[in-house]
């Protein structure tokens, strides 16, 4: 019998634990929770107070159903009440529950922080610890108000008691994590510092983890505990394991502490000075190895080596994953290929996907020229039976090593033609474009490429990414294969309709592209082709992208001369310079920082520099859309024509047959590479004409910001504005979040806020806004800031309402991108209800403030159509994230809606009463709004009127 | 670390802990989630996997799992030792622990992980020290109840899996 009560008995929840265990269905265990919270909400409501152990009792009991699963909505109140407890247990469960069950519920919050005042004032410190356990536990902002400027002195007073420090040091952590901005700095950082010398280990361990997080923010103020780390370790490297006493694991000496101080150093740049370093190198041996033997770096990778061979899956892993890092640093690069191949073994043999997993990024991080062809071959042979959850990944490393390092063309695209063969169906739309963008750019492959995808099409069954590269070379360079009689046109052009019925729409709209190619290339088959065109399939096929194709080749070919042809369908451009695709998909799917740098920052279509100057002919002349000038029609074009599209990159110059890679019928799907593609065509031209000017205020998501306050405000190919913002009477403050979504860096990037012209003199002096903070990721603001790839930046707006107002800040962004300076305008949510705090009252209140508010101007009121499904819960949650109390029970008609609250403003504070009334067969909504003052309900109606 | 998770070898969760705020449903969907991922682990694969955008250490002990979701740049192999520690904290405290200790006693576990780990960052690592302070709270208690001490226990279905130690896999 194990011991199943232990300590304090509690008969009654032990009881009902193992009635619970008992049950033989769900229903039989719900029934049996559901009698129990009968029983324990009678007892909560019953005349009889309780006694502290049956409230415990309870307490415990409920924790014990809202852990199984199901939802608690009451006994806050009794758990609450069990924090003013003086025994011990009942004041632990009351803090438990509370941890578990953070509510925030605002009457709770200030008891709640009642409770854990007098705790951390009561100098008992087993009280004092239980407080703190709960405020880290919960971290709430809350709590973080309350507390965190009184936390810092505990953990730094001298008479504090180690275990109290202990917690007081991680509370603050978890703080600081949650509400930095709360969490004052001082000059208690300085003394925590020296925590690090203190002789509770305990103490240390916990202290470091605070300090490492606090060097992390300001490394410069915490420089001292570089030294005072470094000594501590060694003085944990040196001890004897006895005088460690209890902190000794299995005959490692105090192993997490190690772990954290070492963090704790990697907060700084590696130290000059010799013998400091090879401590250091020793301790991380240390630390990986569970040994101490001295190990320099290449040393570290024969012992890691052994480790790829231990019978231990855990240390394989390790292992594969530790020497990734080795790999790409200079150093150890050529001591990690001489594993290559236990890893390609290991790739073969391990039974653990996610082993085998971390081998293909070893095996990626190693590859160079002298053995990308064996990698390269063992990888494609992998691809055959790996697991689906890490094929496409494969297919990207494949495509991009073959890239990379391809000595010959030809090599690259035997490579891509295999990796579509044998997992055609994870090859993503970025690879076969490069393959594409390279033949194209390559003119000494387009040949041997034409010839090698012909012969790949003979297959019988053949994947639907063959026939998409299949025809788009064909199409481009079938005329350099023409000449053989077992590939003449005609054949060329039979093997490729063959296949034309099985395929989807967007392969069946390339393949029309690459048939009016065929027409310009081939003269002799164009009778073959147009009698295609005009068939009904074709020219009335159902599918929109397809027939407008067909009509509009079929007319090209009768029309245009056979110069005009010439000039429409000539051979495209070469693709200019830019980073490849496929790189920067791999990065998206495995995130920043996750793939191994190649040597090259920036990618070359050309494989090597010198090609750079093929730029330039992109912008060689032809007509611009001649197709849509021979073709006018009246409808608006899909994707492939947009005006929207074309315009977004300036690509008037540009070749109309651009669109032969976006034959996505969909725009959405295959516009964004377009997009990207053409982007970089305007960066040698137009750029420095279009300079700073005025930009279009963007507002699109303005309005959803009305009744909440953090979502996504702004977002185009480039930037994404994220905002989180909280308000509190009349003080907000707004956190700007800007993410690059491009591989590339920002540049100059710079962020500003104003009010427009002629508000200028009207809302300056309502609106106070301070830019407190602008820092980047890693550095502090610099004066030429960058935004990294994939990068955040972050900031922060502290605005103050003076007066009530009623137009809106505009916040600005100006970045350099590519040599683009992009101008972002965006309407800042910030709004006058923004500064409501809710105000609860009784129908009697309501309607007495309701009329004293009686004077005409004071009322505003619209009738206007619901915009959107008229939905109960949906209109209670606008209305209370607008910001106002909602009460029910104050309106005879149980339908309407009826809210209070109160704008608060550094002058005055407005009263508000408001009422909605929806009339659902109608589907309209009548909104009335009562202020005392006449301007504050014109603004607030015009506010809440659209949101439903 | 962002949450620590127990559950038996059938899904049922024993205890969580989170360090990162997250609203009840979404802790819901993430239970369940893991749950079922590690569950469908055999027995030699690795103790890591990622998921998500983090890491997951987790190691099963008789008929529990213990499974800790931390950062990308903590370390794995320490995180194993945390969760090595905890168990012998768990075991020492009850005296060879089953899974049944954790389900009767859940608020100790709680309390002594609450000991062990704050914040989720290790703040005593040291046995002695942690089982110090329990002990100390269960005196207190010893005076307040005694007589409910009289109880010995409640009877309970002779469950092999829970009941057998954590230790003797």
């Amino acid at each position: 019998m194990p011991a199943v009560s232990k300590g304090d008995g509690m008969r009654g929840l032990a009881v009902f634990i193992s009635d619970i265990r008992n049950c033989k269905s769900k229903e039989a265990e719900v029934k049996r929770i559901n009698k129990e919270l009968a029983n324990i909400r009678s007892k909560f409501k019953g005349d009889k107070a309780l006694d502290g152990y049956s409230k415990k009792k309870y307490v415990c009991k409920l924790l014990f159903i809202f852990l199984l699963g199901h939802d608690i909505d009451f006994g806050h109140m009794e758990a609450v009440n069990l924090l003013s407890s003086n025994k011990y247990t009942e004041k632990q469960i009351g803090y438990l529950f509370i941890s578990v069950l953070v509510n925030s519920n605002s009457d709770l919050i200030s008891l709640i922080n009642n409770g854990i005042k007098n705790d951390l004032a009561s100098r008992n410190p087993t009280f004092m610890n239980l407080a703190l356990h709960c405020i880290a536990n919960v971290g709430s902002r809350e709590m973080a108000e309350a507390f965190a400027s009184q936390i810092p002195s505990i953990l730094v007073a001298g008479d504090t008691m180690d275990s109290v420090k202990q917690s007081a040091a991680l509370c603050l952590l978890r703080l600081n994590r949650t509400s930095p901005d709360l969490v004052p700095m001082g000059e208690w950082t300085a003394r925590v510092v020296h925590l690090l010398n203190d002789q509770h280990l305990g103490v240390v361990t916990a202290a470091t983890s605070l300090i490492t997080t606090l060097a992390q923010k300001s490394p410069e103020d915490f420089r001292t505990s570089i030294s005072l780390a470094v000594a501590r370790l060694s003085r944990i490297v040196t001890s004897a394991s006895i005088d460690l006493q209890d902190y000794t694991y299995y005959f490692v000496a105090a192993p997490w502490l190690s772990v954290k101080l070492l963090r704790l150093l990697q907060c700084y740049p590696p130290p000059e000075d010799a013998a400091l370093r090879s401590r250091l190198t020793e301790s991380i041996a240390l630390i990986i190895h569970h040994d101490s033997e001295p190990t320099l770096l290449v040393r570290a990778c024969n012992q890691l080596g052994q480790f790829l061979q231990h019978r231990e899956t855990n240390l394989r892993y390790l292992a594969l994953e530790s020497m990734c890092t080795l790999a790409s640093s200079e150093f150890s690069h050529e001591a990690v290929k001489t594993h290559i191949d236990t890893v390609i073994n290991a790739l073969k043999t391990e039974r653990d996907v996610s082993v085998r997993q971390r081998a293909v990024d070893l095996l990626y991080a190693m590859c160079d020229r002298s053995n990308s062809k064996q990698i390269v071959a063992e990888m494609l042979s992998y691809l055959e039976n790996a697991d689906y959850s890490i094929r496409e990944e494969i297919v990207l490393k494949v495509a991009i090593l073959a890239e990379k390092y391809a000595v010959d063309y030809t090599w690259y695209v035997d490579t891509i033609l295999n990796l579509i063969r044998i997992a055609g169906d994870h090859v993503s739309e970025e690879v076969w474009y490069r393959v594409i963008q390279i033949v194209i750019n390559q003119d000494d492959v387009q040949g041997y490429a034409a010839k090698t995808v012909f012969e790949a099409l003979q297959a019988p069954a053949c994947h639907e990414n063959l026939l998409k590269v299949g025809g788009y070379i064909l199409g481009e360079f079938g005329n350099l294969i023409a000449g053989d009689p077992r590939s003449s046109p005609l054949v060329q052009f039979n093997l490729l309709h063959s296949k034309f019925h099985l395929c989807s729409v967007p392969t069946r709209a390339l393949l029309l592209s690459a048939y009016i190619k065929f027409i310009n290339l081939f003269p002799e088959v164009k009778p073959t082709i147009q009698d295609v065109l005009r068939s009904d399939s074709q020219l009335r096929n159902a599918d929109v992208e397809l027939q407008q194709r067909a009509i509009e080749y079929l007319r090209l070919s009768c029309i245009a001369s056979t110069d005009i042809l010439a000039t429409v369908l000539e051979e495209m451009p070469p693709f200019p310079e830019r980073e490849s695709s496929i790189l920067a998909k791999l990065k998206k799917k495995k995130g920043p920082g996750k793939v191994p740098d190649m040597d090259e920052a920036r990618w070359n279509v050309n494989g090597n520099t010198e090609h750079s100057e093929n730029t330039e002919p992109t912008n060689k002349s032809s007509p611009p859309s001649l197709v849509a000038d021979l073709l006018p029609t009246n409808r608006p074009r899909p994707a492939s024509y947009s005006p929207t599209i074309l315009s977004a990159g300036n690509m008037a110059p540009s070749h109309p047959f651009t669109d032969l890679l976006n034959m996505n019928s969909s725009p959405a799907a295959g516009a964004s590479l377009l997009v990207d593609v053409l982007s970089d065509l305007s960066s040698p031209a137009p750029a420095p004409t279009t300079g700073p000017g005025p930009t279009d205020v963007c507002e699109e998501h303005f309005s959803r910001f009305v009744c909440k306050n953090n979502g996504v405000i702004f977002e185009n190919q480039l930037l994404q504005i994220g905002l989180k913002s909280e308000y509190r009477q009349n003080l907000g403050r707004i956190y700007v979040f800007y993410g690059n979504k491009t591989s590339s860096q920002f540049l100059s990037f710079s962020s500003s806020v104003t009010s427009s012209d002629t508000l200028k003199t009207h809302i300056l002096p309502l609106l106070r806004l301070l830019l407190t903070d602008l820092s980047l990721n890693v550095h502090t603001m610099p004066v030429d800031p960058t935004v990294e790839g994939g990068a955040q930046l972050q900031q922060i707006l502290n605005i103050e309402c003076l007066s009530d107002f009623s137009d809106t800040p505009v916040l600005n962004v100006e970045f350099r991108y590519g040599g683009t300076l992009q101008n972002i305008a965006v309407k800042l949510p910030v709004m006058l209800n923004k500064f409501f705090q809710p105000t609860e009252m009784t129908s009697e209140d309501f309607f007495q403030r309701w009329k004293q508010l009686g004077v005409p101007q004071q009322e505003v009121q619209t009738i206007f159509k619901a915009q959107h499904p008229m939905d109960t819960d949906v209109t209670n949650a606008k209305i209370l994230g607008f910001g106002v109390a909602l009460l029910s029970e104050v309106d005879p008609n149980p339908a309407n809606f009826v809210g209070a609250g109160v704008i608060h403003t550094k002058n005055t504070q407005v009263g508000c009463l408001l009422r909605l009334e929806p009339n659902p067969q109608a589907e309209m909504y009548r909104l009335t709004l009562r202020t005392s003052r006449e301007s504050v309900s014109q603004r607030l109606c015009d506010l809440l009127s659209e949101q439903f | 670390m962002q949450f620590m998770l127990l559950f038996s070898r059938q899904g049922k969760l024993r205890l969580q802990k989170w360090y990162v705020p997250l609203c009840e449903k979404e802790k819901k969907k993430i239970t369940r989630e893991l749950v079922q991922t590690v569950l469908a682990r055999k027995p030699k694969m690795c103790s890591f996997l990622e998921w998500r955008d983090l890491k997951v250490v987790y190691k099963r002990y008789a008929s529990l799992y213990f499974c800790c979701a931390i950062e990308p740049q903590d370390n794995e192999l320490i995180t194993l030792e945390i969760i090595h520690r905890y168990v012998e904290l768990l075991d020492k405290y009850f005296g060879s622990v089953c899974e049944l200790d954790i389900i009767f006693n859940f608020e100790k576990a709680y309390f002594i992980l609450d000991e062990f780990l704050l914040g989720g960052e290790a703040q005593e690592t040291s046995k002695k020290n942690v089982l110090k302070a329990i002990e100390q709270a269960d005196l207190l208690q010893e005076n307040i109840d005694f007589q409910m001490r009289l109880f010995a226990g409640v009877m309970v279905p002779n469950l092999v899996s829970e009941s057998s130690g954590l230790f003797q896999n």
